[in-house]
């Protein structure tokens, strides 16, 4: 379920380093260079991709 | 003892109730909402009970339907879910069980709906009868204000927004209470804070401790008895007749209750979904 095996991944939308030590699937990271937010498509090895934008039947 | 989890985006309560799971010994079965398949009359999931988890209502709905026809038991079931996603399906279930909650108009066009909105008096709400976090809910403050937002309902919204959902604005302290239902017990409450009259914590309310007091507890059971019981959050105002019901919701999210108030909250979900699951095997 969770990896700590790999310490970064590359930013899709700016190649920049995003910490994913412990991440699971399906969860968002953001991206410190450029603040992009990013889901966690994959763990093994870690696949990012730029997160869903929010839609209208999102919530509790 | 078998459990799912039905999710897609995994926020941070989801991370807590895998955590919850993993403490107790306990293997979860992700099953990932953009990825399943359902086969109907064709029951595909061998497991005792499905922790919805999706951030999506619609698949919430559609996937609650399917695993509790293929018999498979669900924290919450689709009537819970079907009756809290929707405002109307709500407040009919909680006149219908005599709970507490603002006067509500309801209107299939914008005339009549500015006839029901002068009716009940300014200020009033209008909700779309589906949404959460706060999104497209509008204080009416008069009747040039009702007329413009009604016109754009009706240019510009989809169809759901053609029922107009009316309710009477319950003058509050600058706060408003959620309480923690799992079962049978109101296991936790906050005050959401906030200057804004949504005081969503999604929406940058701010939480505290609230203690729950037999009337908070007594309303919430209530509340949650009328949607048909699980684990809930229900929203309550504290207006001049007393507390009354605004929403039950039944995806809750809590990850700015736990510290607040001290209380394990996924614990409490995990512990609850467990004995549903010897329930379901027993």
């Amino acid at each position: 379920m969770s990896n700590t095996s790999t310490a970064t991944a590359t930013c899709p939308e700016c190649e920049g380093n995003v910490p994913v030590a412990d991440v699971e699937k399906g969860e968002i990271v953001q991206c410190p260079d450029c603040g992009a937010e990013l889901e966690v498509r994959a763990t093994d090895p870690v696949a990012l991709q730029l997160a869903p934008e929010e839609e209208e039947d999102w919530g509790e | 003892m078998k459990i799912a989890m039905l999710l897609s985006r995994v926020r941070v309560e989801e991370k807590l109730l895998l955590d919850a799971f993993a403490r107790r010994g306990v293997d979860v079965e992700r099953i990932d909402d953009r990825e399943v398949v359902f086969e109907l009359g064709k029951p595909a999931l061998m497991c005792d009970v499905v922790l919805e988890r999706a951030i999506n209502h619609s698949r919430a709905l559609s996937a609650l339907r399917i695993f509790n026809d293929w018999g498979v038991r669900t924290v919450n079931t689709f009537q819970v879910a079907a009756v809290c996603g929707n405002k109307l399906e709500t407040s009919t279930a909680l006149v219908r069980h005599g709970v507490r909650t603002p006067r509500t108009l309801v209107a299939f066009t914008p005339e009549s709906a500015l006839e029901a909105i002068d009716r009940l008096g300014y200020p009033v709400v209008l909700k779309p009868t589906i949404g959460s976090w706060g999104r497209l809910i509008s204080l009416v403050s008069d009747r040039y204000a009702a007329e413009a937002i009604l016109e754009h309902k009706e240019i510009l919204g989809s169809f759901h927004h053609s029922i107009f959902y009316i309710q009477e604005y319950v003058p509050k302290p600058d706060r408003d209470i959620r309480t923690f239902v799992v079962g049978d017990e109101t296991i936790a409450a906050i005050y959401r804070h906030s200057g804004h009259w949504i005081t969503n914590t999604a929406r940058g309310g701010s939480a505290s401790n609230c203690p729950v007091t037999a009337e908070i507890d007594e309303i919430s059971r209530a509340a949650a008895n009328a949607v048909g019981g699980g684990v809930l959050a229900v929203d309550l105002v504290e207006g001049p007749a007393g507390l009354q019901v605004i929403e039950v919701n039944y995806t809750m999210e809590f990850r700015n209750s736990i510290e607040t108030t001290g209380v394990d909250i996924p614990g409490r979900i995990v512990d609850y979904t467990l004995a549903e699951a010897e329930r379901a095997a027993a």
